[in-house]
């Protein structure tokens, strides 16, 4: 007999809503140094994330969060990763695409979130080239830690404030399990 | 079961899914007594682009996870074709060389070269190989010297209690996670469409073939090369288009239906202690393609559940149907042979 079960997307959490709602003044000009130095600081800690990608750090992913008056788009080649943000009314040419809700992205992003179990109850949208989409996830998936871990080291002062947003929204999702896996169980239960 | 009961069984090893050295690492945390993982090639049947083991990585994490008591298990387990049946040498060599606890094989001919060319090498038989009568599985030990086989999803549990005592191997079962309808290793749907097949090339519907289009009413339209698999409204859950678990139109019928099977996973968590009654040795979780956060949260459950079943209480999985295909999950033909 089949078991069925309907998973109501979760209620989000209000930060997520207040960022987009700060961000929607803010000119797209103002956010690319930022991009620019996450991009180039994740892939220069984490080269042996294009292994992963095979094929595909050529293509354009367009990254849409829902809460965010703009989608980001990533190309992630090794010899220049580049993230830009833009306009929704664009209509950016791209290879694959990834979209949903903040936390729900930030939960993958961070190795919390199961992205298969996420995109079986919708809360997850893939489109375009799947392949491409499932190596970028298998990229990130493989990390140790994670890429907020990565964007948490980011130091200075102008960065703090993203730090303080990130760690907030960790506590929020419920902690890490990228960075904090539960210990294993007493070892002497092993056969 | 009683406390008393449970002491008298066997401890079952629980095998669990790495598709990447992030998720080996994770299942030895986790709790899994042994892992199983295969190489970035076509040699293993999860062979799907950006996952899976290069020999350098599986070097190093064969040590983290003897680090953690755990086995690791390489699965040679698709299919060798002529001419290039050296790539499957090449992966048992690998296994050899690098001391992997076992290689799990399906091919009669990769299975005579491991047990010719490396006779210390442990060999289960995969699942892939379909074997599951004790005629067959008794042919893989006298000619193979096979010390596990993994049993075909097809069985119930009676039969594998039958099958158990006619053997002389371990026998490892699925509990939970992905099945298909098709007996294990004779499947050519994904042939049809996308010229890849499940047996040979590793893969079943290659996401390359795959395609997910948006629809302006919010559902969402799931393609496998020109052919449409199924399309979901909004808000209704979905799963991966395979061909056996798609939605068709039929002669009869005036609404799209899963004429083969739906989607859905495996959930033997009830089940648990009548197949370590039944003489079950191992109980594998599926899943090699799914995420890090997948396994750290099924290993964990079914580490506490074959804990309690050992301290003699009763396991609590209730949580894991949020892992699982579709929302929906089934105990197969293990408990019925009719399931649907």
């Amino acid at each position: 007999m089949l078991d069925r079960l309907q998973t109501p997307p979760p209620a989000q959490p209000l930060l997520p809503r207040l960022m987009g709602l700060v961000l929607v003044p803010v000119p797209l000009f103002a956010i690319q140094p930022i991009l620019d130095r996450l991009v180039r600081d994740i892939t220069t800690r984490r080269p042996e994330m294009f292994d992963r990608l095979g094929p595909h750090t050529t293509t354009r992913f367009v990254i849409d969060v829902d809460e965010f008056p703009f989608v980001l788009m990533l190309r992630p080649d090794p010899t220049a990763p580049r993230m830009t943000a833009h306009r929704r009314s664009e209509n950016i040419a791209h290879g694959a695409s990834i979209g949903g809700p903040f936390m729900t992205l930030f939960q993958i992003l961070d190795g919390d979130g199961d992205s298969d179990a996420l995109f079986f109850s919708r809360q997850v949208r893939v489109g375009g080239d799947t392949e491409a989409a499932m190596c970028l996830r298998h990229a990130l998936d493989d990390l140790e830690g994670s890429v907020v871990d990565d964007i948490m080291k980011i130091g200075g002062p102008l960065y703090a404030p993203l730090r303080l947003i990130l760690s907030r929204l960790r506590h929020q999702a419920g902690g890490n399990g990228a960075a904090s896996i539960p210990p294993g169980p007493d070892k002497r239960a092993k056969s | 079961m009683s406390v008393e009961q449970a002491g008298q069984m066997a401890r079952p090893e629980l095998v669990c899914p790495a598709g990447t050295p992030a998720a080996l690492r994770t299942a030895v945390d986790a709790g899994a007594d042994a892992v199983y993982c295969g190489l970035a090639n076509a040699t293993n049947a999860r062979n799907f682009p950006g996952l899976n083991f290069s020999v350098p990585e599986l070097e190093k994490a064969i040590p983290y996870a003897r680090k953690g008591g755990t086995k690791v298990l390489l699965a040679v387990n698709s299919f060798a074709t002529a001419p290039g049946a050296d790539l499957w040498h090449r992966a048992i060599d690998t296994g050899a060389s690098l001391g992997v606890d076992a290689v799990i094989v399906a091919d009669i001919g990769v299975a005579a070269y491991a047990a010719r060319t490396h006779p210390g090498l442990r060999l289960h038989l995969s699942v892939q190989a379909g074997a599951s009568s004790p005629e067959a599985i008794k042919y893989y030990c006298r000619e193979f010297n096979v010390k596990r086989v993994v049993l075909p999803r097809i069985l119930t549990i009676a039969e594998i209690s039958a099958i158990h005592d006619l053997i002389p191997c371990e026998i490892e079962a699925f509990v939970f996670g992905n099945i298909g309808m098709m007996a294990e290793g004779r499947c050519s749907l994904t042939n049809y469409i996308t010229g890849q097949s499940t047996n040979m090339d590793g893969v079943c519907s290659p996401a390359s073939a795959v395609r997910f289009e948006k629809q302006t009413d919010g559902a969402m339209t799931a393609r496998l090369g020109d052919f449409e698999i199924d399309c979901y409204e909004a808000g209704e859950n979905a799963g991966y288009p395979t061909i056996c678990k798609g939605r068709y139109l039929t002669p009869g019928r005036n609404a799209p239906y899963y004429a083969f099977e739906e989607p859905v996973s495996l959930n033997l968590s009830s089940l648990l202690p009548d197949l370590v009654k039944a003489g079950v040795s191992a109980l594998k979780i599926e899943g090699r393609q799914r995420s890090r956060s997948y396994v750290r949260a099924v290993v964990t459950a079914y580490r506490r559940a074959i804990d309690d079943i050992m301290d003699g209480q009763p396991p609590d999985l209730s949580a894991l149907v949020a892992l699982t295909e579709g929302g929906k999950q089934t105990q197969g033909a293990f408990k019925s042979k009719k399931w649907r």
